[in-house]
């Protein structure tokens, strides 16, 4: 799987880069306008990360040239600005995602897979992990192909934490992804332990060869075994 | 008081002197040129009557006025030397008016033809003073309440006519808005000095839009700047929490930068948004379900509300449907839920009722009441909840202003209600 990100801050191109690579993605950077152009006219990507303002020109110029080459690519949009008209605005020009900076790494990761899989897999939106699939569209979880019932949100908690396999999630990513915007100002996030444990019980009972750790006050960690 | 009417009260003291003393002199004048006439019509009939005696001398024993307006007395020629021609203001029986009337008298001294000295007295009917002194007062009457009711007229169809680009300017003045997008366009007209005023008001008025606009845009690109190197921190710190090598310890100490840097951007991501609501830019309006919505609400912090173990109940009397912004919608509800929530105790409640025209939302709590003007100040915080902004009911207060609802806030009975009237 290949990956672009073209994002003009170095520091947070640098560890963008190394967050995807960490995932066994092969991942090329651009910092800049005319960078960004030759690379996506010359190569085929499976995502590419756009950042809106870049030296040069716009990243929704990018976004311009992509849709006129007729290309495929799959696009998530991380941007500064987070206002839902830019947003809008993005995805009606072609993109596949919008992402407001600053994002957590696991965000960014389960963001990209979940791009990636809407159309990589035939249509079929399947994560397989060991003894664990999932249907993401059918919100649909086999363990050892026996179907497992989960509420709405132990199944998102299970889907990002299966996206960010083997790495450190921080509570308060786990906390904005499921329970959105609102909940960001709530104490401590400790809330979320419950559907954690009610989760890592079903897991357990089902005989799925994962492991939901926690790490103590920072987080929560997904162990394929 | 209207300017049309403030310079009709100045106007109407100064047009009363002016009337007054242009009455007094007027008095004097005509007075005067009343006399005149009078005594030139009495040297007159002296001449004519002194001629008559001399053709007809019986006339010299009339020494009563009676039917005709002279009389003879005969005098001493001692006495007769040192008289003069003398005119006096007198008074005469009147028979028709069967009282004393003022009179004009010429007191003369005549020869007659027999060597005797005569004095002659000619009486004229004078001007009453006093009638024509009341006359001339209610004449001035009728002609000051004249005078001011033209004036009135006048103020009131040529100067409002005359004024109205000025009305116009101070109307514009008044629903012109900092941060509406809308600009103040000037008003056409022929007079130079409201030319001026539009346009002083003009450039005075655009200087302050791109002073606004400058401002704005700084607090936006400020806030923008800082998301990059927020994002770079938390990232960076993120994938050092990855590295094997890291003790407990460790770990939790990059833990808490990371909470410290997520308040920072949750503080500016806020500050933002309120930033962004003053400068009214939620243009886009749909019909929102506020039942709907404080359900949709009351679900999504289920699992906050189950872990503080209280209680959130909506209860429906009506059904509120209002046109604005989704987003601030939410923002304006959800902010006021989680509020009730985390200030509140275990096995407390929050009360969502929504009316037809109105919201409110209640809570238990232990803080007793708060300060009701200061709660929607900036960064005013009653609690020491370590992970508050102190800018939730900021916001909530900006989109109440925004859109013109009112927000009350109450304390009774160890509750805590927000009541929002649409």
């Amino acid at each position: 799987m290949k990956i672009l990100v073209i994002e003009d801050e170095d520091e947070l191109r640098n560890v963008i880069v190394s967050s995807l690579e960490k995932e066994n993605f092969l991942v090329e950077s651009a910092a800049d306008y005319t960078t960004a152009l030759d690379k996506v006219t010359g190569y085929q990507y499976d995502c590419i990360l756009l950042d809106i303002m870049l030296p040069g020109g716009s990243g929704l110029s990018v976004l311009d040239a992509l849709k006129k080459m007729r290309k495929q690519e799959n696009v998530i949009i991380i941007s500064a600005k987070n206002s839902v008209d830019d947003k809008v605005h993005g995805l009606n020009l072609g993109a596949d995602d919008y992402l407001a900076k600053p994002f957590h790494l696991s965000e960014l990761t389960a963001r990209v897979k979940s791009v990636i899989r809407r159309k990589s897999m035939d249509g079929q939106n399947i994560i397989e992990l060991n003894n664990v699939k999932i249907n993401v569209d059918d919100r649909l979880l086999y363990i050892n192909h026996e179907p497992v019932s989960l509420n709405r949100k132990e199944f998102d908690i299970l889907t990002y934490f299966i996206a960010n396999k083997n790495r450190l999630i921080n509570k308060a990513a786990l906390a904005e992804h499921i329970w959105g915007d609102h909940i960001d100002q709530a104490d401590d996030f400790e809330f979320i332990y419950s559907q954690i444990k009610n989760l890592r019980k079903k897991l357990k009972d089902t005989g799925a060869q994962l492991e939901i750790q926690a790490v103590y006050g920072v987080g929560y960690k997904l162990i394929a075994h | 008081m209207k300017l049309l009417n403030y310079t009709l009260s100045y106007l109407s003291i100064a047009l009363l002197v002016v009337v007054g003393v242009w009455a007094v002199i007027f008095y004097v004048n005509m007075l005067d040129e009343i006399y005149d006439s009078i005594d030139d019509g009495l040297e007159n009939s002296k001449i004519l009557i002194i001629r008559k005696v001399e053709s007809d001398t019986t006339l010299i024993h009339k020494t009563e006025f009676m039917e005709s307006n002279y009389a003879i007395h005969e005098i001493t020629d001692q006495h007769a030397l040192h008289v003069r021609d003398i005119y006096m203001d007198s008074t005469l029986y009147m028979q028709n008016e069967k009282d004393y009337e003022p009179v004009r008298m010429l007191k003369t001294v005549f020869r007659a033809s027999n060597g005797k000295y005569y004095e002659l007295q000619i009486v004229s009917s004078m001007v009453e003073e006093d009638d024509l002194i009341e006359d001339l007062f209610y004449a001035i009457v009728w002609l000051y309440i004249v005078l001011l009711a033209s004036v009135l007229i006048i103020n009131n169809v040529l100067l409002r006519k005359v004024w109205k680009p000025f009305y116009t300017i101070l109307d514009k003045l008044k629903n012109f808005r900092l941060g509406s997008n809308e600009n103040f366009s000037a008003v056409k007209t022929n007079v130079s000095e409201f030319n001026i005023l539009n346009d002083t008001v003009s450039a005075l008025l655009q200087r302050n839009i791109a002073i606004f606009n400058s401002q704005k845009q700084f607090i936006e690109n400020a806030s923008h700047e800082l998301q990059t190197p927020l994002a770079i921190s938390i990232n960076k710190l993120e994938l050092l929490t990855e590295k094997n090598s890291l003790s407990d310890d460790q770990l939790q100490e990059i833990s808490t930068v990371i909470e410290s840097l997520e308040r920072l951007t949750r503080l500016n991501k806020t500050l933002l948004l309120l930033s962004r609501i003053e400068n009214r830019q939620f243009p886009q309006q749909t019909s929102v379900n506020f039942n709907e919505l404080a359900l949709r609400l009351a679900s999504a912090f289920g699992d906050l509300s189950e872990f503080k173990s209280v209680k959130i109940s909506v209860t429906q009397p009506g059904t509120c449907i209002y046109s604005l912004n989704a987003e601030l919608a939410e923002i304006l509800l959800s902010n006021l839920i989680k509020n009730a929530i985390l200030h509140n105790y275990p096995d407390g409640s929050v009360m969502v009722t929504i009316h037809a025209t109105g919201i409110s939302v209640s809570n238990t709590s232990h803080t007793g009441s708060l300060d009701p003007s200061h709660i929607f100040d900036r960064f005013y915080k009653n609690s020491a909840a370590k992970n508050s902004t102190g800018l939730g009911l900021a916001i909530v207060k900006s989109i109440i202003d925004y859109y013109g609802y009112t927000i009350r806030y109450s304390y009774t009975n160890g509750q805590h209600t927000f009541l929002i009237q649409f």
